[in-house]
C-alpha cells in the first residue's frame, strides 16, 4: 500500500505487473501511474511492452501478478471484463482504425455515446435531439461535420482515424489509452491530432503511445520508456533522451 | 430530427402489405372460402412455407445480423412442435377414448391410463410419461412452447458465450447440441415416443371444422406470427440494438472496448431467436400432422442457413424471401412434380438431384454473390457499394485515392 499512499490523487495505478507469453516475459514488474488531468506519452523499441501494457489496463490481457488500481474508490481494474473496465471511463483508440465499416457515421458515433449499454435498455433506446446534437458536434470537431450518413466504409483512411477519435470522445472516458495516433495521418491531421490530445488532457488523462520522436516533442509532456517489459526512465523529454540507458537502448539505434 | 420506424423502412410496409395480400388472396381461391382453385394440401404447404419464414427470420437476426452462424435453430423449432404437439395428441385421444366409452362413467386415472396405453401402445408401455404430465392442458403447453426451447438456448447459450467460443467452434457446438436432442428423442424411454414420433396433429381437439376450413386458419396464424415476427426484427435491428450486433458480427472486440457486454448480447439475441423459431415450430407442425426426431436431424439446420444465405443474410426481406423461394422450389422438386430430364446416358431425376442443385447454388451463391437474391433487387435498385481503390493522389495514407476525387 506504500505505493498508493503516495499518490493518492491518481486516477490510473499500475503497481507491478509482469506477464509471460510462451516463456517469453513481455511485461516485467512494471509499474505506470496517471493523474486524472495528465497528457503522458510511452514511448520505447518494437517488443518494449507498449501495447501489452495497454491490454493489460483495458482487460484484454490479464497479467501473472500486479494490481491495476482505478479512480478513488481504489477499484481493481483486474476484477473487471472488457466491457467493464469500458463503462468504468476507460477508452482505447487502436493503432489500426477500428470503426464499424458497415454502418454509417451517425451509427458508429451513436453507438460510442455514453448512455446505458445492457441489451434491455439498448433495445428500447432512441436517440433524443440532444443525443443528436452531441453527434453533430463531435463530428464537426473530428471533421466530419457533412460526412454523418455516409458509410463509415466509404471514408478515407485519416477520416475512419477522425471518426474513431470522434467515438472516442463521445464514451466521455475519464483514460484515453491512444496507440500510435499519428500513423498513417498527413502533416496537416498530425498536428491537429496534437492540438486535440493536448486539450483533452486538460480535463483527463490521456495516454499516447508512440514511435515518433517528433510527434511525442510536440506533445511537449512527460514521458515514460519503456524496456523489456519495465520502465527505464520517466520524466520530461529532454531529461530522459539525455538518458544514458535510453540512448543506448532506444535513441542509440 | 426522428422519423417513424415505417418512414425509415420503406420495406416494412412493403413486406406487411404482401403478406396480407398473399393470405387474403390465397384465402379467396381456397376450397373453405373461395374459388376452390387452391388445394387443401397447397393452403398447408403455403402455410407451412410461412413458418418456414419466420425461422429463417430468425436465423436472419441470430446469423445475418449478430454474426453467430448457429446450425441448431432447427432443434429450437422442433422443440416447440413437440410441445404443442403433445397437448394435440393427448387432447385428442382423450376424445377418442371418451367417444369409446360411450359415457360410461371412468375415473381419472382409468382415463389417464386409457389415453396412455393408446399413445404410447406403439412403444409397448402403457404408463404416462412424467415429462407428459401437463399433457392436458393447453395454456400450460402453450407457454411451454415458449420456456423449453428458451431456457435450452438460454442455458446453452450462456455456457458456450460465456467460454468466448466463437466462429466454426459455436456452429459446431451448436451442431452437437442439435444431434444430441434428437438422439434423445429417438429413445423410446425420453417419453416422446421415440422413431414414431407424434402424429395425428393435423386434428385439433375440441374443433368440428374440416382440414379445409383448418388449413386456413393455420395460414392465417402464421401469417399473423410472420408479421409480428417481421415488427419485431424490424424494431430491433433498427435501432441502437441493431448497431451493437452488427458491430459483433464484424468487430466483437471492438464492441467490447466500447464498454457493451458482448456475451450478454449474443445470449439475448440466440435466446429471442430461439423462441421465434420456437413459435414457428409450434405453428407449422399442427399443419404438417406428424413430428418425429428426423425433423430435427443436424442438415435441417444447414438447410437453414441455405435459405438464408440464399435470399441474403443481414436483410430481414432476404431471409424471408430465400426461406420460400428454397422451401417452395424444394417442395416441387421433391414432389415429383419436376419433369425428369432425359440426358440420353442418364434420366436425372430430380428427387434425388435436387439436393446437388441446391448444394451447388449455395456454393454459387456464396462465391459470386454474397448478398443472395436480395442482391438481384439491388441491381435492379441501382444500389451499389461505391468503389474504392486506385493511387493515391498524395503521399500520406490519408490522402484522397484516386477513384474518390473524380466522384
Amino acid at each position: 500500500m506504500s505505493a498508493l499512499a503516495n499518490t493518492p490523487n491518481q486516477l490510473l495505478h499500475v503497481d507491478g505487473i509482469s506477464v509471460t507469453f510462451d516463456g517469453f516475459r513481455a511485461i516485467n514488474d512494471l509499474s505506470f501511474s496517471i493523474g486524472p488531468a495528465e497528457l503522458r506519452a510511452i514511448i520505447g523499441p518494437n517488443g518494449a511492452g507498449k501495447t501489452t501494457f495497454m491490454d493489460i489496463v483495458t482487460g484484454k490481457t490479464r497479467p501473472d501478478k500486479g494490481r491495476v488500481i482505478w479512480g478513488a474508490a481504489y477499484t481493481n481494474l483486474l476484477k473487471l471484463n472488457e466491457a467493464k473496465i469500458a463503462r468504468a471511463g476507460v477508452g482505447r483508440k487502436f493503432q489500426r482504425p477500428t470503426v464499424f465499416e458497415d454502418q454509417s457515421v451517425t451509427e458508429n458515433l451513436l453507438m460510442a455515446l455514453k448512455a446505458a449499454r445492457s441489451p434491455w435498455r439498448v433495445l428500447f433506446w432512441r436517440p433524443k435531439p440532444a443525443d443528436m446534437a452531441r453527434v453533430q458536434a463531435l463530428a464537426v470537431q473530428v471533421g466530419l461535420g457533412d460526412q454523418l450518413a455516409r458509410k463509415s466504409g466509404e471514408l478515407s483512411h485519416g477520416q475512419k482515424q477522425w471518426l474513431e477519435i470522434g467515438m472516442l470522445l463521445a464514451q466521455e472516458p475519464k483514460l484515453l489509452l491512444v496507440d500510435e495516433p499519428a500513423a498513417g495521418m498527413t502533416l496537416a491531421e498530425r498536428e491537429q491530432t496534437t492540438a486535440l490530445l493536448v486539450d483533452l488532457a486538460k480535463t483527463r488523462a490521456v495516454v499516447v503511445v508512440e514511435h515518433d520522436m517528433e510527434f511525442v516533442r510536440r506533445l511537449n509532456c512527460r514521458v515514460t520508456v519503456l524496456h523489456e517489459g519495465s520502465v527505464l526512465a520517466e520524466g520530461p523529454l529532454d531529461h530522459v533522451t539525455a538518458d544514458k540507458r535510453v540512448i543506448e537502448v532506444y535513441l542509440g539505434r | 430530427m426522428r422519423q417513424g420506424m415505417i418512414a425509415k423502412n420503406p420495406s416494412v410496409l412493403l413486406f406487411i402489405s404482401g403478406l396480407a395480400l398473399f393470405t387474403i388472396g390465397v384465402t379467396l381461391l381456397s376450397e373453405a372460402y373461395g374459388a376452390g382453385m387452391v388445394s387443401t394440401s397447397m393452403v398447408k404447404t403455403l402455410g407451412k412455407t410461412l413458418c418456414l419464414c419466420l425461422i429463417a427470420l430468425a436465423m436472419d437476426l441470430v446469423w445475418g445480423y449478430a454474426g453467430i452462424l448457429s446450425l441448431g435453430h432447427f432443434a429450437f423449432f422442433a422443440l416447440g412442435g413437440y410441445m404443442i404437439g403433445q397437448w394435440l395428441m393427448f387432447a385428442r385421444t382423450e376424445e377418442i377414448v371418451l367417444a369409446a366409452n360411450q359415457g360410461l362413467p371412468m375415473t381419472a386415472g382409468e382415463l389417464q391410463s386409457a389415453i396412455a396405453s393408446q399413445i404410447f401402445g406403439v412403444v409397448g408401455t402403457n404408463q404416462l410419461p412424467a415429462v407428459w404430465a401437463f399433457a392436458g392442458s393447453l395454456p400450460v403447453q402453450l407457454a411451454l412452447v415458449v420456456l423449453v426451447p428458451g431456457a435450452l438456448a438460454l442455458v446453452f447459450g450462456w455456457l458456450a458465450f460465456r467460454s468466448r467460443v466463437t466462429g466454426v467452434y459455436l456452429s459446431i457446438l451448436t451442431q452437437a447440441m442439435t444431434l444430441a436432442l434428437s438422439l434423445w428423442l429417438f429413445q423410446n424411454e425420453s417419453g416422446f415416443r421415440g422413431n414414431n414420433g407424434l402424429s395425428g396433429l393435423q386434428n385439433i381437439p375440441g374443433v368440428s371444422a374440416g382440414q379445409d376450413a383448418l388449413s386456413v386458419w393455420f395460414l392465417w396464424a402464421s401469417a399473423l406470427a410472420l408479421g409480428l415476427g417481421y415488427l419485431a426484427a424490424v424494431v430491433i435491428t433498427s435501432g441502437k440494438f441493431g448497431s451493437v450486433l452488427r458491430g459483433i458480427r464484424d468487430d466483437e472486440a471492438r464492441v467490447r472496448f466500447l464498454g457493451y457486454s458482448v456475451e450478454g448480447y449474443k445470449l439475448f439475441i440466440f435466446t429471442l431467436t430461439a423462441v421465434i423459431a420456437a413459435i414457428g415450430g409450434a405453428l407449422y407442425y399442427p399443419q404438417a400432422g406428424i413430428i418425429n426426431p428426423g425433423e430435427m436431424a443436424p442438415i435441417a439446420s444447414i438447410y437453414l442457413a441455405v435459405w438464408v444465405a440464399i435470399g441474403g443474410r443481414g436483410r430481414l426481406w432476404g431471409a424471408v424471401l430465400g426461406a420460400a423461394f428454397v422451401a417452395l422450389v424444394s417442395s416441387w422438386f421433391t414432389g415429383g412434380r419436376a419433369p425428369d430430364v432425359n440426358l440420353g446416358f442418364y434420366v436425372v431425376k430430380w428427387v434425388d438431384w435436387w439436393q446437388v442443385l441446391l448444394g451447388l447454388s449455395f456454393v454459387l451463391v456464396t462465391i459470386m454473390a454474397p448478398k443472395g437474391l436480395s442482391g438481384l433487387v439491388d441491381l435492379l435498385a441501382h444500389i451499389r457499394p461505391p468503389k474504392r481503390g486506385g493511387t493515391p493522389l498524395g503521399p500520406g495514407d490519408g490522402a484522397l485515392q484516386e477513384q474518390e476525387a473524380k466522384a
